[in-house]
Parts: structure tokens; C-alpha cells; sequence
């Protein structure tokens, strides 16, 4: 008879300790889900704290807030012309140098590389990912600014200062500062993403149709362009859209050495403003509403154009994932 | 005829390939050369400036000696808030995607968007917390600045924890599974412990990440000349006051902040260097 109720004592423990172990269960997965579910509230709250914020400036304005170009805080009148410009002009060449630059040095590494140096080359590059843009910033207005304005860009308006479009390309006098220079120190910084993304695809391609095309001759440069480039196209186009997220919002290094002048100047050699440094410099300044979110809508519109540019950029390379398996 | 032709072919084709091959050795070069420029250049700058009064000294007024104490433990208290509130919410989230929703559409689409905060730009996370928290306060403040740098934390920890929780064998999990231990238990015993040199990993690039981010600060923590431990007031960081100092007439500001530069980038480096030998070790 003890027995039996030792037995009936146990098996209620038992019951207990199982019924212990099934909440702690449900309320891990509920926590866990919970987490996921808050970094969904994380970019709607974003998202919608920037609509909320920039209401008052977007009804003022209406659409003409992105075809104006006239920013002034004392008459209250804001447009974005300027700021978009800036960033989209300093993007473009920070790509046109990065991209080129990017798939050579991943076509180094992939290729011609001895296999020893492979790996401590690759990690360098990457640092440079790793250097805060505030460096970059510091280095780019006291070092690499002066350097331009006093070797590069006298050099550019002597050079193409007769020839007839790129005269007004490369116009006015070396101020060191402006477009250029922002997108110069831009493209360092999106060089590594090109490399990176860019080699982890290249190392990705099937061996046998590399050797098939060495088999009939091809030579390496061949065996790249016509084999390993058509083949990884999209991870490629993938990498270079996340190059282009990181240019169009990077803030830091572009806001030492842009300038800050509220102006569309066809001289790429001028100073101006993009949305990032516009915001970076002076929202703390901004006292009238008005002001405030006027700056908050520059922050939408640059949330936007980046969210496209990053959706595609992951939409690709889950295409290539996919392909590569 | 036809030999000379094939000849000319040839030797262009074989031109080819040496004129790529040297703009790729070129290229490289390029990318290595601006790291080395860039190292140089912040080490001549910085290594003048680096004296034991840089870490025992405030920010000064314009134009006399200091030193960074309030910025460096401005940073450093922020940063380490940072990683109390996103760690937590980023490992879990983490959690959810390797091991319970593995294959459900939850997961896929946060993983997308966390693909995309992890690369959102960083000002606006400023403009986002700027909202939601110095708004409601009514004031700059360093709790609005420990909070922006954990919305830069979570996706980092997010992301490390899915990829390598995800590289845990199910035979582990399996295993725990066939001795009656239920997942919660399996994840919290045997799946974080294998995965734990990737997921500390995850914190350490977190950390190097955030160390170094300034536009999110410049108006949530705003700036402060003095030292403060109270989170309620605006709190300096080493970023911020690079920022201000860099862009002042001032040249005892300027030397302090290629001091601060130097701090931060070599900081940001041991941590990233650190990071990557945890994983290369483990692997």
C-alpha cells in the first residue's frame, strides 16, 4: 500500500515538473517570437515616426518640396532639390570608381592571388569596412582635401577646361572641399563591399566551368569575363546595391568635406550638400517646427531611396543564393 | 596567311590578359594603399597627442591642454547600455529564426528587414529616436542615445545569432530531443552553448559597429563639456566631440581629435580582429 501512494506522490511531481518544463517552453517561444515580431515594430516605427514628423513640412510644401531649391530657415521656405541632387551626384562617383575598382581586386583574390595571401589581403580590405566614417571624415578634410586641392583639381579645370561639356564638369576654383572630394572618400568606403560580396560569388562558381573554358584555350582574363562574370551577374549587381545603400545614407565622412552649400552647381568641383549631411548639420540648430520637419522629410525621402536600393540589392543576392545553393 | 592572322590574335588576346592582370595587381594596391594611408596618417596625428592626461583630463574650453575622460566614459556607458538593451531582444529574435520558425514566413520577412536596418542609414535611426524619445522628454539626453546605438545593435546580434545557431548540428538538437528535454531547454543548454563563440562574436561586432557611430548621437545624446554620469542629462561620446573639436579653429581641438580618432579606430579594430580570430578558432 505505501507503494502504491509513493507512486501516486511521484507520479504528481512528475506531473508538476513536466507541466514546469512545458510553460517555460511556451513562454521561450512566445519570448522569442515577441523579439522577431519587435524588429518588425523597430522599422515600421521608423518609418511611421518619419511620416508623422515630416507631415508638417510635406502639406506645407506639397510636392514642390522636392523640385525646390531654395532652402532658407529665415523665410521658412524649404526645398529638397539641392540635398537630393548632392546625394545622388556623389553617389554616382563614388559607383563609377568603386564598382571597376571592387570587381578587379575581388578578380585578384579569386584568381591570381596566391592562395598564402588570399586570406590576410582580403581581411585588409575589409578593414576598411571596419574604419568608423568619422575617420574617414577627420582624414578626408584635413589630408585628403588640401591634397586634391592642390594637385588633382587644378589639374582637372586645366585639363578639361576647352573641352565642351566636361568645362563645366570640372568649373570653378579648387576649393578642396565639395562633390568630388565626398565622393572620392565615398567610393573607399563602399570599395570593400563590391570586394566582398563580390569574391564570396566569384568562389562560388562551379570549378568545372572554369576549367572547361581553360580546356579550350581561354585565357584568365577570358575565363573572368566571359565565364565567371555572366555566371554571378546577379550577386554581383547585388553587392554593388548594398554599396550604394551605404553611399546614399552615409552621413559622417561626406559632412566634413561636402561643404554644406544649399546648391544644384553642374560643377562636380563645387560645393554642396546631401540629405545625410544636411540633417547631420543642422538639425540641432532647427528650432521652428517647420524647420525640424522639414529635415525629418529629407530623412523620410532618404529612408526611401535607400529601403528600394537595399530591397533590390537583397532580392538579388537571394537570387544568387538560391542559384549557387 | 591565315598563321599570321591567328598569330595577331593570339598576341592580342595574351595582351589583353596581361593589361588585366596589372589593373587587377593595380587595384589592389589601390585598396591596400588607402588603408595603409589611412592608418599612417591617424597615427602620425593621433600619437603626438597621447599622454596620460587624455584619459585622466576633460574636454577642455577652447584653447587650453585636456583630455577626453568624459567623452571616453560617455561612450563607453552608453555603449555598454546599448548592449544590455539590444543584445537580449537581437538573441532572441535570432532564436526564433533558427530554431522554432526555422521555415516560416515570419522569418523570412524578418530577416529581410533586419537585412535592410543593418544597412539603413544610421542618421536616420538619430531622426527615429530623436521622436520617440528626446520628443516626448523634452531634452537631449544620454538614455536617447544608449537607445539609438541598441536599434544599431539588434540587427548585428539578430543576424549573428540566426547564422550561427543555424550551423549547430540537428544531431545536438536531435539528440537532446530523444532524452525528453524540451526545445526551450535544448536551445537554452545545448544549442547556445555550441553556438556561443559565434554569438559573442556578433556582440563584439556589434560593439565595434556602435563604438564608432557619431550621426545617430549628435541629436539624441547630443554633447556635454563636462563630466556626467546622469543618463537623464546630454552625455558626450568620443564621436561627437571628434565631430565638434575636428570642425573648431581651435588647434589644441583638433589634436585632441586626432587623439579621439586614433582611440576609436584602434578600439574599432582590436574588437573586429578579435571577432573574426573567435570564429576562426572555433571553425
Amino acid at each position: 500500500m505505501s507503494d502504491t501512494t509513493l507512486g501516486a506522490a511521484e507520479a504528481s511531481s512528475r506531473a508538476a515538473v513536466t507541466k514546469r518544463l512545458r510553460t517555460t517552453d511556451i513562454l521561450f517561444k512566445g519570448l522569442t517570437r515577441g523579439a522577431a515580431l519587435t524588429v518588425l515594430a523597430l522599422l515600421s516605427g521608423i518609418i511611421l515616426s518619419l511620416v508623422i514628423g515630416s507631415g508638417l513640412a510635406l502639406r506645407t510644401f506639397g510636392f514642390s518640396f522636392v523640385t525646390d531649391e531654395v532652402w532658407n530657415p529665415v523665410t521658412e521656405k524649404f526645398g529638397a532639390l539641392a540635398p537630393i541632387y548632392g546625394t545622388l551626384v556623389t553617389s554616382t562617383i563614388a559607383m563609377v570608381i568603386a564598382v571597376p575598382i571592387g570587381l578587379m581586386v575581388a578578380f585578384f583574390l579569386t584568381e591570381l592571388c596566391p592562395k598564402v595571401l588570399r586570406r590576410p589581403i582580403a581581411i585588409a580590405i575589409e578593414l576598411l569596412a571596419g574604419i568608423p566614417s568619422i575617420i574617414y571624415g577627420i582624414w578626408g578634410l584635413f589630408v585628403f582635401a588640401p591634397f586634391l586641392q592642390k594637385y588633382i583639381q587644378p589639374f582637372l579645370i586645366d585639363a578639361f577646361g576647352d573641352v565642351p561639356v566636361l568645362s563645366s564638369i570640372f568649373e570653378g576654383p579648387p576649393y578642396g572641399i565639395g562633390m568630388l572630394t565626398a565622393g572620392l572618400i565615398l567610393a573607399i568606403m563602399v570599395l570593400p563591399f563590391v570586394t566582398s560580396i563580390s569574391r564570396d560569388v566569384f568562389d562560388a562558381v562551379p570549378p568545372v566551368l572554369k576549367e572547361a573554358a581553360y580546356g579550350v584555350g581561354c585565357t584568365t582574363w577570358e575565363v573572368f569575363k566571359h565565364v565567371v562574370l555572366p555566371y554571378t551577374r546577379v550577386g554581383v549587381i547585388g553587392g554593388c546595391m548594398l554599396g550604394l545603400g551605404r553611399a546614399l545614407g552615409e552621413t559622417m565622412a561626406v559632412t566634413f568635406v561636402i561643404g554644406n552649400a544649399h546648391k544644384v552647381s553642374a560643377s562636380i568641383l563645387a560645393p554642396g550638400t546631401t540629405i545625410s549631411a544636411t540633417i547631420a548639420n543642422e538639425f540641432t540648430e532647427a528650432v521652428e517646427d517647420i524647420y525640424t520637419s522639414s529635415l525629418i522629410a529629407l530623412g523620410l525621402i532618404l529612408f526611401v531611396i535607400t529601403f528600394i536600393v537595399l530591397a533590390i540589392a537583397r532580392y538579388m543576392l537571394m537570387r544568387i543564393q538560391r542559384r549557387i545553393g | 596567311m591565315a598563321e599570321t592572322r591567328n598569330n595577331a590574335i593570339y598576341t592580342r588576346r595574351k595582351r589583353r590578359n596581361a593589361i588585366a592582370t596589372g589593373l587587377a595587381f593595380a587595384a589592389t594596391g589601390f585598396g591596400l594603399g588607402w588603408l595603409v594611408l589611412i592608418l599612417g596618417v591617424l597615427l602620425y596625428n593621433g600619437v603626438g597627442g597621447l599622454s596620460l592626461s587624455v584619459f585622466t583630463e576633460n574636454t577642455p574650453p577652447p584653447g587650453s591642454d585636456g583630455g577626453l575622460l568624459n567623452a571616453i566614459i560617455g561612450s563607453i556607458v552608453m555603449t555598454v547600455l546599448a548592449v544590455i538593451i539590444g543584445t537580449p531582444i537581437g538573441l532572441l529574435a535570432g532564436t526564433y529564426m533558427a530554431e522554432y520558425g526555422r521555415h516560416d514566413k515570419l522569418t523570412s520577412i524578418v530577416r529581410f528587414i533586419n537585412d535592410i536596418l543593418l544597412s539603413a542609414p544610421s542618421i536616420v535611426v538619430g531622426l527615429f529616436v530623436y521622436e520617440i524619445v528626446v520628443g516626448p522628454m523634452g531634452h537631449f539626453s544620454g538614455w536617447a542615445g544608449a537607445v539609438a546605438l541598441a536599434v544599431i545593435v539588434i540587427p548585428v546580434v539578430v543576424r549573428t545569432t540566426e547564422d550561427m545557431l543555424t550551423l549547430v548540428p540537428d544531431t545536438l538538437r536531435e539528440a537532446a530531443a530523444s532524452i525528453g528535454l524540451p526545445r526551450a531547454h535544448m536551445i537554452m543548454r545545448i544549442a547556445y552553448r555550441a553556438a556561443s563563440a559565434g554569438i559573442v562574436t556578433g556582440i563584439l561586432l556589434a560593439v565595434a559597429r556602435v563604438s564608432g557611430e557619431t550621426a545617430p548621437l549628435l541629436f539624441t545624446a547630443l554633447n556635454n563639456q563636462f563630466f556626467s554620469w546622469n543618463m537623464n542629462a546630454p552625455m558626450p561620446s568620443l564621436p561627437v566631440v571628434i565631430f565638434q573639436f575636428a570642425l573648431s579653429p581651435y588647434e589644441e581641438w583638433q589634436k585632441l581629435a586626432w587623439t579621439g580618432a586614433l582611440l576609436i579606430t584602434i578600439t574599432v579594430l582590436a574588437l573586429s580582429i578579435l571577432a573574426r580570430s573567435l570564429t576562426a578558432r572555433k571553425s
